[in-house]
């Protein structure tokens, strides 16, 4: 008698995961990194309980850091849209981060130009200047995947670069401040400064701005044949240009409307926060982009939340940081854990165990 | 005594049982025929006994000895072979070293000494081939010989061989039969998986039939005729559908291929100088064996592929440079040739019907999302659809698929409707339906293209036939004209038959 295989419990592929999945993802997703990241932090020498709650909840407690959660989430918001229209549409655009500064010189530049001349004029003229910037921080690679396919995701990594450079030779060539003589632009004309939803924080306009957008996204999306056609190039390439969409017209029009948005989010911190352009206006926002489009799920409303909840962890990295004295970078590890732990399950979902 | 005995065999994947209490015997030194429609089970079955996949319940016996079959080595080890319709050669190696490739204890191998052993093993079962030769330049229906030899000189004393004929042209069909024939006398068993009547008459002792994962019965090939066989296999007298009508020879020419040239995806030539016409209510069939340009042709037609030179007109219009919106929107109505990649899979049902006509459906680039669960309820209706509009599209069976696409294209009235491969993969229910919209589609008046590998399905409905070979049409007959001893070997380039 030969022996025979018992049967064990394999991985078996799924194409129709149960309704009750996809809820769950988060859920597990937020488990799964406080577990791993419950190391770090007794590494650390603090209790990861204490930990994640000044992490996820102190920041709620009140409203100064409440709002400071809205005013983190902003540019990830922005971003994190931007780079929605891109994915959806199959194109990798990793390169929101330079697309952002893109928009943020631009909106300097145009700020500055503002004295007495009013809001009205003043803040469309930026947020027109910033799209119309990042646009074209994005159409060289744009153009080269539509034209050669040169693959966009080197390309878009690569403009990043670029952009830190030029933004470096600008802040200390003609925009020096003649004052300081430190690598900062002088400030934009008052006129061109986002108004304040409420005195005395630093919550202004730009959130506004990031809430339209992720109404737009969602219309755009759901709502229109542009929306339509991106969705079904994203999903479905081949399918797509036999149906007669026009691919390449569709790619390289999402590819600009994603450069654009993210060039806004230059404008947002510009002009919301900062006031003058530096070298250190965004943390990486571009980058984070990426990662809260997938956690959202290149869905509108997925990307609010993402960015509310990125936006959250990084207000708590610091309320943590100075109650526990670790270390702020745990923000970081967590949000990148995070990113980790959730694409493993979007992958995993596809799967089921079974009996075999 | 059976050489080989599966009892109440039960395989069930997921939900879908594939072999239902399945009893097959097997004598040794007959030729048995597994016979059934696509999905029926036969290949998940005769899997099972290769040890590919493991039964849920059941039981198989080896020489009247219970058996358990983990793996193909198993199997092997236990005197049974298997030859798929994917050939597992690799096409650098000369054939004596894709035979006792994974079958040899030595590390090096021993070039002359191989060769000899093989060749004579080749001589030993009468199978024509050169143990020097390159896979790589070898015909398919050579390739498939040295399959056989890889499981005969293994000692197989069962041989599985699934669906043999289907990628072999009617002359290499002939000499597969020989080989078997002497095979027989040699006293060896002989699983001929297949769902062709005609040869399964022609070949073999005794007959399985499946149907539905459901073993029909067993009979002795002399005692039934193909027509009892087809009832057994698709559970009622009648099947298949043919056209019915004359043409009529004045009808105007719709479609016109001249020199069309056009290269592969290697950028070697694929189509040299083709050439045809296609009349209105005319179905013209594309024989031929599969890798001959008829891809190539279907993506032409489709407006996805540029030709390299050539004309190509709609009701005298020129059809070359335009995209496929424009093909669309000029009366070609084009079924994609591989349904998955014919669809987006994550859209919905919906989306998908409304995909081609965007510009229809929506009012200042909005959708006009009535109109567009109108026109879905409304196919789906027209067409026997087995999908809820909102599905997703991918979740649907392969025909509920095709006949989206059907509908899609069909629904518009084409003056032209080119189908590559339409029933390609498909449960014969679906296959019938398939063909029969086309022949509406031919009473209506269109011009269609039939690009089929199915001889069986270009006899039964074109009213004329092209052979395509090597990427030329090497003759035009008519279908009355036609037997398929003649398109094979118009199909092997043996024969050129002008119109
Ligand atoms: N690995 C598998 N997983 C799930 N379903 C399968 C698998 N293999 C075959 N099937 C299903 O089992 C049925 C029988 O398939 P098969 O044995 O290939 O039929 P046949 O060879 O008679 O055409 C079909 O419905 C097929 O889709
Ligand atoms: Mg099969």
């Amino acid at each position: 008698m030969e022996n025979v295989e018992k049967p064990r419990w394999r991985l078996v592929k799924t194409d129709n995961p149960p309704f009750w999945v996809k809820p769950l993802i988060p859920v597990l997703a937020l488990i799964g990194t406080f577990i791993l990241t419950s190391v770090l932090i007794l590494l650390a020498d603090a209790n990861p309980f204490e930990a994640y709650y000044y992490f996820l909840f102190a920041p709620l407690e009140n409203q100064v850091s409440l709002l400071e959660v809205l005013v983190k989430s902003t540019p990830l918001i922005i971003t994190g849209v931007a780079v929605t229209y891109a994915f959806a549409t199959g194109y990798y655009n990793i390169g929101a981060e330079g697309q952002l500064y893109a928009g943020a010189i631009a909106a300097t530049g145009i700020g500055m130009a503002m004295h007495g001349i009013p809001a009205i004029v003043a803040l469309p003229l930026m947020i027109v200047g910033g799209f119309v910037a990042g646009m074209a921080w994005a159409l060289i690679p744009a153009l080269l995947k539509v034209k050669l396919a040169v693959d966009e995701v080197v390309t878009t990594l690569l403009m990043n670069s670029v952009m830190a450079y030029i933004v470096s030779a600008i802040l200390n060539g003609p925009w020096r401040d003649p004052n300081s003589g430190w690598p900062q632009s002088p400030d934009i004309a008052p006129s061109a400064v986002f108004f304040k939803l409420i005195p005395r924080s630093r919550l202004n306009f730009g959130f506004i701005l990031a809430v339209v957008l992720i109404l737009i996204l969602w219309i755009v999306m759901t709502r229109t044949s542009f929306g339509l056609k991106m969705r079904a190039v994203g999903l479905g390439k081949p399918a797509a240009k036999f149906a007669g969409i026009k691919v390449e017209r569709t790619i390289l029009t999402a590819a600009l409307i994603s450069g654009g948005i993210a060039g806004i989010a230059g404008v947002a911190e510009v002009a919301g926060i900062h006031f003058h352009l530096i070298g250190e206006i965004s943390p990486g926002y571009g980058y984070t982009g990426v990662i809260i489009a997938t956690l959202g799920a290149l869905n509108a409303f997925g990307v609010g939340l993402a960015a509310l909840f990125f936006g959250l962890v990084e207000t708590g990295a610091q309320t943590l940081s100075r109650a526990l004295g670790v270390p702020v970078y745990l923000g970081q590890v967590t949000q990148a854990t995070m990113l980790l732990v959730a694409l493993g399950m979007l992958l995993l979902q596809r799967y089921k165990f079974r009996r075999m | 005594m059976y050489i080989v005995e599966m009892q109440k065999v039960t395989k069930i994947f997921g939900e879908l049982v594939a072999n239902d209490h399945v009893d097959f015997q097997l004598r040794k030194g007959e030729i048995h025929a597994l016979l059934g429609e696509n999905g029926a089970g036969k290949t998940t079955l005769m899997r099972i006994l290769y040890g590919l996949y493991q039964q849920t319940t059941g039981d198989i016996f080896i020489d009247g000895e219970k058996v358990t079959i983990n793996s193909p080595k198993d199997a092997i080890k236990k005197g049974v072979g298997m030859v798929t319709q994917h050939f597992a050669l690799v096409p650098p190696m000369t054939v004596a070293e894709n035979v006792v490739l994974g079958y040899t204890d030595s590390f090096v191998l021993d070039q002359a000494a191989i060769e000899k052993k093989v060749g004579e093993a080749a001589d030993q079962f009468s199978l024509d081939i050169n143990p020097k030769s390159i896979v790589r330049h070898l015909s398919v229906g050579q390739r498939q010989r040295v399959e056989i030899l890889k499981a005969l000189y293994r000692n197989a004393k069962v041989l599985i061989l699934d669906e043999p004929t289907a990628v072999l042209v009617p002359q290499e069909v002939d000499s597969l039969f020989e080989t078997l024939n002497r095979l027989r006398k040699d006293d060896l068993s002989v699983i001929f998986i297949s769902h062709k009547l005609d040869e399964v008459t022609k070949i073999t002792d005794r007959v399985t039939v499946l149907r539905d994962g459901k073993s029909i019965g067993t009979v002795d090939t002399v005692n039934v005729t193909q027509k009892q066989l087809a009832a057994m296999m698709v559970g009622r007298d009648t099947f298949g559908v043919t056209r019915q009508t004359e043409i009529n020879p004045d009808n105007k020419k719709i479609l016109e291929v001249e020199d069309l040239c056009a290269l592969d995806d290697k950028g070697l030539p694929a189509l040299k100088n083709l050439k045809l016409s296609i009349r209105s209510g005319e179905i013209l069939g594309i024989a031929g064996v599969g890798g001959n340009g008829q891809k190539e042709l279907a993506e032409i037609l489709s407006g996805v592929k540029s030709p390299t030179s050539g004309v190509l007109k709609i009701n005298d219009k020129n059809l070359v440079g335009k995209d496929p919106s424009d093909f669309s929107k000029m009366g070609m109505g084009r079924i994609p040739e591989d349904r998955h990649e014919g669809v987006v899979g994550d859209l919905t049902v919906y989306e998908n019907l409304a995909l081609e006509h965007l510009d229809e459906y929506s009012k200042n680039g909005f959708l006009d999302k009535q109109a567009i669960r109108k026109n879905a309820e409304e196919l789906i209706k027209n067409f026997q659809i087995k999908a809820k509009p909102s599905d997703r599209i991918r979740t649907l069976s392969g025909g509920n698929m095709q006949k989206v696409l059907l509908a899609r294209v069909l629904s518009r009235q084409p003056e032209v409707v080119i189908a590559p491969q339409p029933t390609r993969g498909l449960d014969v229910g679906a296959t019938e339906y398939v063909r029969q919209q086309l022949l509406e589609q031919r009473s209506r008046g269109a011009a269609v293209m039939l690009i089929s590998e199915d001889l069986d399905e270009i006899l039964s409905i074109s009213d004329r036939i092209a052979v395509i070979y090597e990427g030329e049409i090497v003759g035009t007959i008519n279908a009355q004209d036609a037997t398929p001893e003649k398109l094979g070997l118009m199909m092997s380039g043996a024969l050129r038959e002008e119109a």
